[in-house]
């Protein structure tokens, strides 16, 4: 499966990257790419769409059981779109991909039929995500030149009806009767018990929005702006920032080209409604006749019933406010091997141990315990851990042993923290940084430290005596005697040593920074669409990678090199090795821009936030979304693993942190007290505390153990994911410091618990 | 929820005159009021769509305040070529101008001369990125240096003066930043606190130094006395400005008050000059709040307004100079912190009349009760001086024509005469016009320069009306009119 879905996604990426990256003009296909792209109306995100849709939900197909006859859809509908544009020659390749997989599909395809949950409604079970993929493709048609007949789709299957989705709002209801309807489920929903207001109150927004599109859809623009006027006011406040997005949009025209609106028409809201409250609400509205609601339910939104007690508000307003509703629960039911890797055992050389006792008198009595306790650990194999070997890694150097040893060392030496231990915070201004900083990483090591600024340069500080120089020119280089010890210093020049050096090459503002685990790679993310991979050893580009067409918001390397992900504008995040100039995966899901990405611990999974407000979990290996975990009420700026792997933390333009249990996909704390965006997350070496950073210039302390510690996950919080939050942030708050006027953007743990902080100062 | 920001948006709509102004600058002349309407709303739509997207460029920055760069790349991501020069780093240079009953707006593009540019001098070079550290956080406490910001916020130092109760609330709220700013409560006293729950007392504030507090304390309060004018200039300058004194402030009110008691029994008048310095600079501090200290700080000021003697030779030291400055150094004490509580203001004034209308009183001390009273404002000067100044004008003209009984008499005499005066005259020429309080009288005393005070106000001396002189001439005495032509 693995090698299939890789040749799926470079056989799709072959016809454009070719023509892009390897600079052979083919023209054939370049031409017919600029028509597709001019004729879809300039909304521009043609390309990530339909490129995303295939190689994504081809992955799926390989993999997963929940609904192969719909992702057959998908493809039959890409199949349609291609042909219509006239793109013969991507058809053939897709379909000679397609031909395979859907033989694979075959044998579990028949047995998917039901596989939806609740099973209320049956236009509404199927899968969200590759319908709505489905639509996004066929939403494109209508601007493409009419091609009257549709081309019939080989294998005699159901031909899917791409018109319905193009024809979203096609029902025509009397415009005046809109509020009238609204008006008549606002007082049904106020008149019933208690318990289940709540839950169905969660149908007022969805419901209000796709009203108002119907409205506008069908050109009644004055009833649309008096229903907008009249309602919007009950909507809960964090939808605020949709809606004045929607209140913008008073035609039909406007809704051409708008990725919010697209969001809103093709995918389906999630409403999480225990039993008893739907059949309320289906009983109210069959009685009614109200069809005009029932339709929309029935098209647009997806709720996914559960048995037992109905929700109460609390539990609905913190798990809701994402773009799409919340996340299903099925969605989150994949296991998640959140467990870290086996540490490779490498020998610490003993003498150099007895040395470092010497000079560091008075420790040598607590590091031998702790040495044995580590020891102990990295033998036993945990259970949560994926296989050792699940993806391929990269090899330890020599290099990267010595390294270990370093830190290992250095490991011992750490202070524990706790709520009586506070870690000491050195920060580190930028000053005179007129260019604006954009971004800040550290090296694990806390040697170097990197700046990506708005005029397109990265600069990079060594923050030890050391400095940075460069490798000497390749003439010089043969000069050197090869078998000498120290060749590795000889190499080196000199006269390049300083205390910082620019890298020049970007061509718009550098968003997303990271440094390679080896200290040997810079990577930088960038407005001009490519991440560039930099060498630390000659402050020279090595590669461009280009694949986002848009500004690439974030980048991150894996915790054990080669792998690094990137995310952006183009609502997609990659996965990439530094050695392809091809993505390997493509993470596509997301409803807005991929705004952060973050590598798990294991190097298995990648989180990525996003400005739709959801954080999604992908699974490397196979490119599956393992979790979907909603909450936020606004764009999700910063993610942190902690270092155990097992929570996630996640801070949001909202001020508020949240923190996540991976294992069971849930919500398990809310961290209150920032004004601000949250731009930097970092749990300390042990994981004991939190530290967050924030565009209101504070660095605040949370205690995690504390935070981990208060939840309670019976077995019936964890199937139904209904979790009572603690409301004690404020007991969980350490401390909070205040910077004269500088936002915090970027935070790291030295590997003795000393928190670094980062940030330009903003007089 | 949302009951009260109900969003409006939907209705914002660019006017329909500027799509005609628009059109009319390409060169299309006549627009339907239609084509108008329809291209408003699609513009207005748009505009705003650029405008979201923008905002993210702005998130994505790291930034609170949207730049016209920010609206380049939302406009190259749309595939719209960007405007370009629009570099604006500030404000967008819109210029506004009406006339035949259109209203424009534009920006400005000046004509340059480039042999202008070619000519003037390089301005100086921006300096590069540098990156610094200090420390936020040291073990969880925040140390108080000039890079962190002061430790406990004037506002918070003044609700904890004035309102001792209230103070403790934002810190049960918040703990963690405002104990930390109190001091070195431990972390350990602090979790004991928290668990207290609701009796918790204001917590003690200890006055403990660090080292390289104690190292600047006493640099600076060497520098401050010290002989060395440049020291000095910075020492002084320091206080003004550091935020990160709060803690020091107790030692240095102590330090003032003593250095006052001692310095006045030695006659020491350019220590008592430094001193009264000190606490101007002190007052000068935004980052402090003095209320807490007044106990000690004013009686030395006082003493510096009204003590008898100053200096070891009072016929030739310009002691006068001295009482002025903290005359004003009072007032602006008064104006500051005077509330109903304290009650600062009419307790010196009751200070100073009392001493001045006592017979005995010397004319040194007469002078500063003067100065003092006469520092306090308009109002001071019109019920408290103006009704004294015939039995005033009487008194010193029998020093000033009379026997000479002793020189230091005289001089003081001439002194109290040169201060009534013109601040009379000005009071009565502003009462005499109708005017009344509206600015606060201008000292006329000009500070030596060798003394070098740091003086508040240039010492602009006020030209009377002629008439007004003419008045106070013979409200005075007749006789002394020939001595007392104004300069």
């Amino acid at each position: 499966f693995h090698r299939l879905f890789i040749l799926l996604v470079h056989a799709h990426f072959i016809s454009k990257m070719a023509a892009v990256q390897d600079g052979q003009v083919d023209l054939e296909v370049e031409k017919k790419e600029i028509k597709t792209e001019t004729s879809n109306d300039g909304s521009g995100n043609n390309n990530a769409n339909s490129s995303s849709p295939g190689s994504t939900s081809l992955g799926a197909t390989s993999k997963s059981p929940t609904g192969p006859a719909e992702d057959q859809q998908t493809l039959l509908a890409v199949l349609q779109f291609l042909k219509r544009n006239k793109l013969n020659e991507s058809v053939d390749i897709l379909r000679r991909e397609a031909g395979l997989s859907v033989e694979i599909d075959d044998s579990p395809g028949s047995a998917s039929g039901g596989a939806g949950s609740g099973g209320a409604s049956n236009s509404t079970v199927d899968g969200g995500d590759t319908n709505s993929l489905l639509s996004r493709v066929s939403i494109a048609i209508p601007a493409a030149p009419a091609v009257t007949a549709a081309p019939v789709p080989p294998k005699g299957l159901d031909q899917p009806d791409v018109n319905v989705v193009l024809s979203a709002y096609s029902q025509q209801g009397d415009p005046d009767l809109y509020p009238l309807y609204y008006n008549g489920l606002k007082k049904f929903i106020e008149s019933v018990l208690d318990c289940h207001r709540a839950e169905l109150s969660q149908v007022f927004y969805p419901l209000f929005v796709h009203m108002y599109l119907e409205l506008v859809y069908n050109n009644h623009e004055v009833e649309a702006k008096q229903f907008f006027e009249k309602f919007s006011g009950d909507q809960e406040c964090y939808y605020a920032e949709d809606l004045r997005i929607l209140s913008g949009m008073t035609k039909k025209e406007h809704m051409k080209g708008n990725e919010t609106m697209l969001d809103f028409r093709t995918s389906k809201f999630v409403l999480r409604i225990s039993r008893d409250s739907y059949q309320l609400l289906k009983r109210h509205l069959q009685e009614r006749q109200n069809n005009q609601i029932w339709n929309i339910i029935q098209e647009h939104l997806y709720i996914d019933i559960f048995d037992g007690m109905p929700r109460s508000k609390s539990q609905i307003d913190a798990m809701s406010g994402s773009l799409a509703g919340e996340a299903k629960r099925d969605a989150n039911k994949t296991k998640v091997f959140y467990g870290l890797l086996k540490e490779p055992e490498i020998e610490v050389p003993l003498d150099d141990e007895d040395e470092e006792a010497e000079n560091e008198e008075g420790k040598p009595k607590k590091k031998k315990p702790k040495k044995d306790s580590m020891g102990s650990k990295s033998k036993k194999q945990d259970p949560n851990a994926p296989q050792q070997t699940r993806i391929p890694l990269p090899e330890l150097k020599d290099s990267d042993k010595l390294d270990k040893i370093m830190n290992m060392k250095e490991a011992a030496k750490k202070i524990r923290l706790g709520s009586d231990n506070l870690p000491s915070i050195c920060f580190y201004t930028f000053l005179n940084a007129y260019q604006g900083l954009t971004a800040v990483d550290i090296t694990d090591d806390s040697s170097l430290i990197a700046g990506g600024f708005a005029d397109s340069t990265v600069r990079v500080w060594s923050v030890t005596p050391k400095k940075l120089r460069r490798v000497k020119s390749a003439a010089d280089l043969s000069n050197i005697d090869k078998e000498s010890d120290d060749v590795l210093e000889r190499i080196m020049d000199e006269k390049t040593a300083s205390e910082s050096k620019i890298l020049y090459g970007h061509s718009g503002p550098v968003y997303g920074i990271s440094f390679s685990p080896d200290r040997n790679y810079l990577l930088s993310s960038s407005e001009d669409g490519t991440v560039r991979l930099w060498s630390l050893q000659t402050f020279t580009c090595l590669v461009g990678y280009k694949g986002h067409n848009y500004p690439v918001w974030d980048t991150q390397f894996s915790p054990y090199g080669y792998y690094f992900v990137s995310g952006g504008h183009d609502r997609v995040a990659r996965l990439w090795a530094t050695d392809h100039y091809q993505p390997l995966r493509m993470f596509a899901g997301h409803l807005a821009d991929v705004t952060c990405t973050r590598f798990h611990p294991n190097s298995n999974y990648v989180a990525t936030g996003s400005a739709d407000r959801t954080i999604r979990l992908w699974d490397v290996l196979n490119g599956n979304c393992v979790r979907i975990l909603t909450g936020h009420k606004g764009p999700i700026h910063s993610l942190a693993f902690s270092p155990n792997g097992k929570f996630m933390a996640s801070g949001a333009t909202d001020g508020r942190v949240l923190l996540w249990d991976i294992g069971h996909g849930l919500m398990i704390g809310e961290l209150k007290g920032h004004t601000d965006t949250i731009y930097a997350l970092r749990f300390s070496r042990d994981g004991e505390i939190l530290a967050s950073g924030s565009m209101d210039n504070t660095v605040k302390l949370w205690d995690t153990l504390k935070a981990f510690d208060d939840v309670e996950l019976d077995d019936f919080t964890a199937a139904t994911g209904h979790i009572h939050l603690p409301e004690n942030s404020q007991e969980l708050l350490l401390g909070s410091y205040t910077t004269k006027s500088t936002p915090v953007i970027h935070l790291h743990f030295t590997r003795r618990n000393l928190l670094l902080a980062a940030g330009a100062y903003n007089p | 929820m949302a009951e009260e920001r109900r969003p409006k948006q939907c209705t914002v709509v660019l006017p329909t005159e500027s799509m005609k102004a628009m059109a009319e600058s390409i060169g299309v002349g006549q627009l339907q009021e239609e084509s108008c309407a329809a291209l408003s709303e699609e513009v207005s739509y748009r505009i705003k769509e650029i405008a979201q997207d923008a905002l993210k460029f702005m998130h994505h920055g790291k930034r609170r305040k949207l730049m016209t760069s920010d609206i380049d790349h939302a406009l190259k991501i749309k595939n719209v070529e960007p405007l370009y020069g629009f570099q604006s780093q500030e404000f967008i240079p819109f210029r506004f101008a009406s006339g035949g009953g259109r209203e424009l707006h534009f920006y400005e593009e000046k004509e340059v001369d480039l042999s202008d540019i070619i000519n003037t001098p390089l301005p100086r070079v921006p300096l590069d990125v540098s990156l610094k550290a200090h420390w936020l956080s040291i073990e969880g406490v925040q140390p108080a240096i000039p890079e962190n910001p002061p430790p406990a916020p004037k506002e918070q130092q003044k609700a904890e003066s004035t309102e001792p109760l209230k103070a403790v609330k934002p810190g049960q709220e918040e703990e963690g930043s405002i104990q930390k700013g109190q001091g070195a409560t431990s972390a350990e006293a602090k979790g004991q606190c928290k668990k207290e729950g609701l009796i918790r007392m204001k917590p003690r504030s200890t006055h403990e130094l660090s080292v390289e507090q104690q190292l600047y304390y006493k640099e600076i309060t060497e520098a401050c006395v010290g002989s060395c004018e440049a020291k000095r200039a910075e020492a002084l300058q320091s206080i003004a400005t550091d935020p990160g004194l709060y803690q020091m402030l107790p030692r240095f009110s102590t330090f003032i008050s003593e250095g006052v008691r001692v310095n006045v029994v030695q006659n020491n008048l350019a220590l008592l000059i430094y001193l009264m310095r000190m606490v101007k600079a002190l007052m000068d501090n935004p980052t402090l709040y003095l209320e807490k200290y007044l106990h000690e700080l004013i009686p030395a000021v006082v003493t510096c307004i009204v003590s008898k003697q100053l200096c070891l030779r009072p016929d030739v030291d310009n002691h006068w100079a001295l009482r002025d400055f903290a005359a004003r150094l009072m007032a602006q004490s008064c104006k500051t912190f005077s509330t109903t509580t304290n009650n600062i203001q009419s307790r010196i004034t009751k200070t100073f009349t009392k001493s001045w209308l006592d017979e005995k009183t010397q004319w040194t001390t007469r002078y500063g009760c003067i100065a003092g009273l006469s520092e306090l404002g308009p109002d001071v000067i019109k019920t408290l001086i103006i009704p004294r100044l015939t039995i005033e004008g009487a008194r010193i003209k029998a020093v000033i024509e009379g026997p000479v009984v002793s020189n230091i008499d005289k001089i003081g005499a001439d002194h109290v005469q040169s201060l009534l005066l013109p601040r009379s005259t000005l009071t009565v020429s502003q009462s005499g016009i109708g005017g009344s309080v509206g600015s606060r009288t201008p000292s006329i005393i000009k500070v030596p320069s060798s003394l070098t005070l740091m003086s508040t106000r240039p010492g602009t001396p006020t030209q009377p009306s002629p008439p007004a002189t003419k008045y106070i001439v013979m409200a005075t005495s007749a006789g002394a009119s020939s001595t007392q032509q104004v300069p």
